[in-house]
């Protein structure tokens, strides 16, 4: 048995990288640190593993399947390329080069979560740090939005309210306030709870920046919450040394979406006026952020690029994956570790099922069920290592813990076969 | 009946039971599920554990009602993220890429006789074929 220090756990954005693993006869046994979502990735990554590549439902071989996806993408005249966001840094790059070279449209799965906040930052900018900074300086802290009990188990107690830093100590020296339409189990953790009505974040967020820069509200009640209420809760803000807002999609999936942003970006930037305040998005899935920074780099578009003009083209509505799928307008799809199927409202589904679909993941999902070609993938940061961006943006390096089953190959190898055989179509 | 604002999201036993595989029977039990204000599962005269149908204007899906543990939220019911809420989303983005998840208005009524679809004939049920 071998014990594995330092491990970057491969599940959300949170990217904790202090998990011990205990290997032996090529199998995890045990984990240490994790949370519960973590130790069960860790050890039940092979349940309803893909194990042969399949077209039409009929196992294949890896070469057959690299051929037909190949014959799918280059006669596609609009194909899509979806997901992205649970694989490497590495894998990635491959398919912006993939995309570009066939004029496709790539979008990941940031414009399901996070993209209208990208959208939001885009216009109004963003003041914003390391986890690092919020862990030693922050004395108070916000969860708009967002239920981290759930979604990043232990963002609390290593980056935020509970962290214990080198300068702020831990919990009982820093103020937390959670906004939610629910009194989730985030909420039952903070000192003040804003039970905010659904639909009006917008209306509190512009309220609250009111309340900072003049004091007195003239409405009696915003947002299901009393004037006097909000207005002790900006001048909280304003009295603390160093604020930071996580948020969550509380904000981009209700009503305003991106302009909720925009008006968490204008509160932000007005305490900045009077103390130091940060935000940042919690993002979800381990490396949506490394999605975006990736095809950033690399396109200039963080998501939804089109290259069908021949260069570079963004417009989330209308070149963002549901959007193209509702009008039907994709021809065949390329889906890397993700699964659109279970996400995605009825209209976009139908239509995906219309088209010839090729899915890479390790495991069967409702996506590889409607799927023509599906190539069976390691997992990485388990069987395949690989780099990831945490959510505040800073790569950390994915480790190899155990050998994959034989035969399977990593998205990046599999992305790699596909791109030099479509080359040599393309001469 | 009862009329609701609908919003999805994670929960913890939907992102342990997604990694068990999303055909396992606790992918289903975790997350073919609608949490409701203990005052609203009174009202609707449905017992937690029992069958409900949920509809707005873009579908309807059937359900296992619970109570919430994230009290009080009267009027709002929470489904996981998966494919039972997904079917009840409107699939306009209102130019952003993003359909609204969250904030959707719904009616919900008792349908303790009726059947919770698994994912692969909720998927027949969509696309009109078999997976």
């Amino acid at each position: 048995m071998r014990t594995i220090s330092n491990v970057v756990c491969p599940f959300c954005g949170s990217l904790c990288d202090d998990i011990e693993v205990d290997v032996e006869d090529n199998r995890i046994v045990k984990v240490r640190r994790g949370c519960a979502i973590s130790v069960t990735k860790f050890t039940k990554y092979n349940e309803e593993r893909i194990y042969k590549p399949r077209i039409n439902g009929k196992e294949v071989s890896l070469e057959e399947a690299i051929d037909e996806a190949v014959k799918i993408l280059a006669n596609a005249k609009y194909p899509a390329l979806y997901g992205w966001s649970s694989t490497s840094t590495e894998a990635i790059n491959i398919g912006v080069e993939i995309a570009e070279l066939i004029g496709g449209v790539m979008d990941n799965t940031a414009s399901v979560c996070h993209g209208p906040t990208i959208i939001g930052e885009q216009d109004a900018g963003i003041s914003t740090c390391t986890l690092g900074q919020v862990k030693n300086r922050a004395d108070l802290i916000i969860y708009w939005g967002c239920n981290p009990v759930h979604a990043h188990p232990r963002h609390m107690a290593r980056y935020s309210a509970a962290s214990k830093g080198r300068f702020i100590k831990g919990r009982k020296e820093r103020k937390v306030i959670v906004v939610d339409v629910r009194k989730t189990h985030t909420a039952k953790t903070a000192d003040i709870f804003i039970q905010v009505k659904p639909n009006s974040d917008y209306e509190l967020l512009t309220a609250l920046r009111w309340a900072v820069k003049n004091g007195e509200l003239e409405q009696e009640e915003i947002s299901g919450i009393p004037a006097e209420k909000i207005e002790e809760l900006a001048d909280m803000l304003i009295s603390c040394r160093f604020g930071a807002l996580f948020f969550g999609l509380g904000l981009t999936m209700s009503a305003g979406k991106a302009r909720n942003i925009e008006a968490a970006v204008a509160l932000v930037r007005e305490l900045n006026n009077y103390t130091k305040f940060v935000m940042m998005p919690m993002r979800g899935h381990f490396n949506v952020t490394g999605a975006n920074e990736v095809m950033a780099w690399a396109t200039g578009f963080p998501f939804a690029v089109d290259f069908s003009r021949g260069y570079p083209f963004y417009n989330p509505g209308d070149t963002t994956f549901v959007d193209v799928l509702t009008r039907g307008d994709c021809d065949a799809a390329l889906i890397v570790a993700s699964d659109p199927v279970s996400g995605f409202p009825a209209e976009a589904i139908r239509n995906l099922a219309k088209i010839p679909v090729i899915t890479l993941d390790h495991h069967e999902t409702l996506t590889t069920t409607i799927s023509k070609v599906v190539i069976p993938t390691t997992v990485v940061g388990i069987e395949t290592e690989g780099s990831a961006y945490r959510m505040d943006a800073v790569p950390l390096r994915l480790k190899k813990l155990v050998e994959p089953p034989p035969g399977i190959p990593s998205d990046e190898e599999v992305l790699k076969m596909i791109l030099k055989k479509l080359k040599e179509r393309v001469k | 009946m009862i009329k609701v604002i609908l919003i999805t999201g994670r929960s913890l036993d939907q992102g342990i039971s997604k990694e068990l595989g999303k055909f396992s029977k606790e992918y289903m039990e975790k997350v073919a599920i609608c949490e409701l204000d203990p005052e609203d599962l009174k009202t609707l005269g449905v017992s937690p554990g029992q069958n409900v149908k949920v509809k707005t204007k873009y579908g309807e899906v059937i359900i296992k009602a619970i109570e919430s543990t994230q009290a009080p939220h009267k009027g709002i019911a929470f489904i996981p993220y998966g494919p039972w809420a997904s079917i009840l989303m409107p699939p306009a983005t209102e130019s952003t890429g993003m359909p609204s998840l969250k904030g959707v208005e719904a009616t919900i009524e008792p349908a303790t006789d009726e059947e919770i679809l698994d994912p692969k004939k909720l998927i027949k049920m969509i696309v009109g074929r078999e997976p």
